[in-house]
């Protein structure tokens, strides 16, 4: 019998399984601390990657100028705004977050992170908002100027996937309000986002892809938010772009966490206040504040419509966006099966 | 103690999160499970990157082996800045080939050639990203090869041909193999590169990683961690076969 053999094997098999608890043990430390509070005079800021140049070369130099800013100190993260929402429910630290999506925040509601009371402000919890717009080449060579064109016209139409970017999913709803809005029945305006889902060459991971395809070459015309648009000019790329007589109003939502320090809160208040809201103006977004809106930069479409007016994003997400019975889920299917 | 060493790194490398992906996958029961990997957009999804990856891993393996040869036998001037570019594939960012690819076989192709947002490019992007794993693997064993082999092989008759079958071949097959597993592993994968140029039309150009981070964005990680376990399969199964061939072919020699 090799008994001796095959105790000491066990013996090592424990040592390894009691190093191994030791340093996943370790590891686990090591990750509570990344989340604890930072300095009260810290702003950890968590936002989707459109705004990156608003905020660093604008909106927080400009806080920091303020009497309530004086002293305050950034630390910026920016990505995709799902992927930012559930970093942070996973633990990254944040006082202060900005998403594309309403449903980003409610994530972090759900998990305690943010307050259920988020929205009782004046702006309801939104910072900036934008409409989708559609993005086209200089002189728009094939005259599109609303969303019916893109059915009728001849045109290639590039916009990202909205099952990889949740952001991608105003770009569906405004195909699908300017239907309704236009007296078209649910279901012809779902055969209107059909029409336009085929005629798609690529759907992008991102909108940050979709304008590099776009810009590379690839369709016709974007579908994208009029900042991001903006953002594209502001960077030199030779885009131009058309707001349609009937889209939908992207509202971005922004929130402190809980127990975020006073810094984050003075922040988001300057976000909200009229300098704070002119800078947002200077880059892009729509002000939330009315009375600052610039109607010549910022045209009002005649019929602007809301994500409310169907119900919200919960049960638009549910409706629409759910992958087994979602009603876009249901056209990319009937789209695989006619290509093939 | 070294076992232990090794054996702790390799769980909290790899084993932990491969079992974390496992145990999540199965989270709503084998059923859950089957109901994930079976909708059509998921089978789509699967079929075009295992196909795509079986046609790129079989380009490598002839164009690689070529490519290890000539850099082992042949000379020429720059041969060694040649060389040195092989393994760049592995250094851009993913994101950048991506780019790259797009503009140089997209719409404005400097070359003529349009295949963005196509299932062909698909393949190019992956042949690129998937280059250097059987050169690499390659070119060791030819260094190493004995040359008197051929050179008895010659003075005893056998044509460059048979030479090259009998003789050099039998020799590179491990690397080959190697590099095809590897090559292989990493296709199935691959995100990166393909983001920008592949199109991500669901049924058409959606590759299973493009799609899985559609599941992840849609909170469905069950979804997204079954549609894994199906790659690593795939992947474990192709790597399987790689060794019994192996084996087989060992056997044979003897």
């Amino acid at each position: 019998m090799s008994l001796p053999i095959s105790s000491s094997r066990t013996r090592r098999g424990i040592q390894g399984f009691l190093l191994l608890a030791l340093l996943a043990f370790g590891v686990a430390i090591v990750g509570c601390g990344g989340s604890s509070e930072g300095a009260s005079d810290k702003v950890q800021l968590v936002a989707y990657s459109t705004p990156q140049q608003a905020y660093e070369q604008h909106l927080e130099p400009a806080f920091k100028d303020s009497d309530a800013g004086s002293g305050v100190s950034f630390s910026n993260s920016f990505g995709a705004s799902g992927d930012q929402s559930r970093a942070v429910e996973a633990g990254q630290a944040a006082s202060y977050v900005n998403f594309a999506l309403e449903t980003d925040v409610t994530r972090l509601v759900e998990s305690g992170q943010v307050a259920k009371n988020w929205r009782d402000n004046e702006y309801k919890g939104i910072v900036t908002n934008s409409v989708v717009s559609l993005v086209v080449r200089p002189g728009n060579p094939k005259g599109v100027h609303n969303f019916q064109d893109l059915i009728d016209k001849d045109v290639e139409v590039v916009t990202p996937n909205p099952f990889t970017s949740g952001g991608a999913r105003w770009n569906i709803m405004a195909i699908y309000g300017a239907a309704i809005e236009n007296g078209k029945s649910p279901k012809q305006a779902l055969a209107d986002v059909k029409a336009i889902l085929k005629k798609t060459p690529a759907q992008p991971e991102s909108a940050r892809v979709a304008l590099q395809a776009f810009v590379g070459g690839a369709g016709d015309v974007l579908l994208s938010y009029e900042n991001e648009a903006i953002a594209a000019q502001l960077a030199g790329e030779d885009v131009e772009y058309v707001v349609p007589d009937s889209t939908i109003l992207i509202e971005q939502p922004a929130a402190v966490t809980e127990g975020a320090p006073k810094a984050a809160t003075d922040f988001l208040d300057f976000l909200w206040s009229d300098e704070g809201q002119k800078i947002w103006s200077d880059q892009g977004y729509r002000p939330v504040n009315q009375d600052l809106l610039d109607t010549e930069k910022y045209p009002v479409p005649d019929k602007l419509f809301t994500i409310e007016d169907f119900g919200g994003w919960d049960k638009v997400a549910t409706d629409f966006f759910d992958e087994e019975n979602g009603s876009i889920a249901k056209i990319n299917e009937e789209l695989g099966v006619e290509s093939e | 103690m070294n076992k232990g060493l090794v054996l702790t790194y390799l769980s909290l490398i790899v084993l932990l999160p491969l079992a974390a992906i496992a145990t999540k996958a199965f989270e709503n029961g084998p059923s859950g499970f089957w109901t994930a990997v079976s909708s059509p957009q998921a089978v789509a999804a699967l079929k075009l990157t295992v196909i795509a990856s079986l046609i790129v891993v079989v380009i490598n393996a002839v164009m690689g082996t070529l490519i290890a040869w000539v850099m082992v036998r042949d000379d020429f001037p720059g041969k060694s800045v040649v060389n040195s570019f092989i393994d760049l594939p592995f250094a851009l960012p993913t994101i950048v080939a991506s780019l790259t690819l797009l503009t140089i076989y997209g719409k404005d192709s400097p070359l003529g050639i349009n295949v963005a947002f196509t299932q062909t490019a698909v393949v190019i992007a992956l042949l690129f990203v998937t280059l250097p794993f059987v050169v690499r693997a390659v070119q060791p064993l030819l260094l190493s090869l004995d040359r008197d082999m051929e050179s008895a092989a010659e003075s005893l008759g056998a044509g460059r041909w048979r030479i090259f079958r009998q003789i050099i071949l039998p020799n590179l097959a491990p690397g080959i193999f190697t590099g095809i597993a590897l090559a292989f592993a990493r296709a199935l994968g691959e995100f990166g590169s393909l983001v920008l140029v592949s199109g991500n039309v669901p049924f058409k150009t959606e590759v299973a990683s493009v799609f899985i981070r559609g599941q992840i964005e849609s909170d469905n990680l069950v979804g997204a961690s079954a549609v894994s376990v199906v790659l690593l399969a795939v992947s474990l199964a192709l790597l399987a076969c790689v060794t019994l061939i192996q084996r087989k072919g060992l056997r044979h020699g003897n």
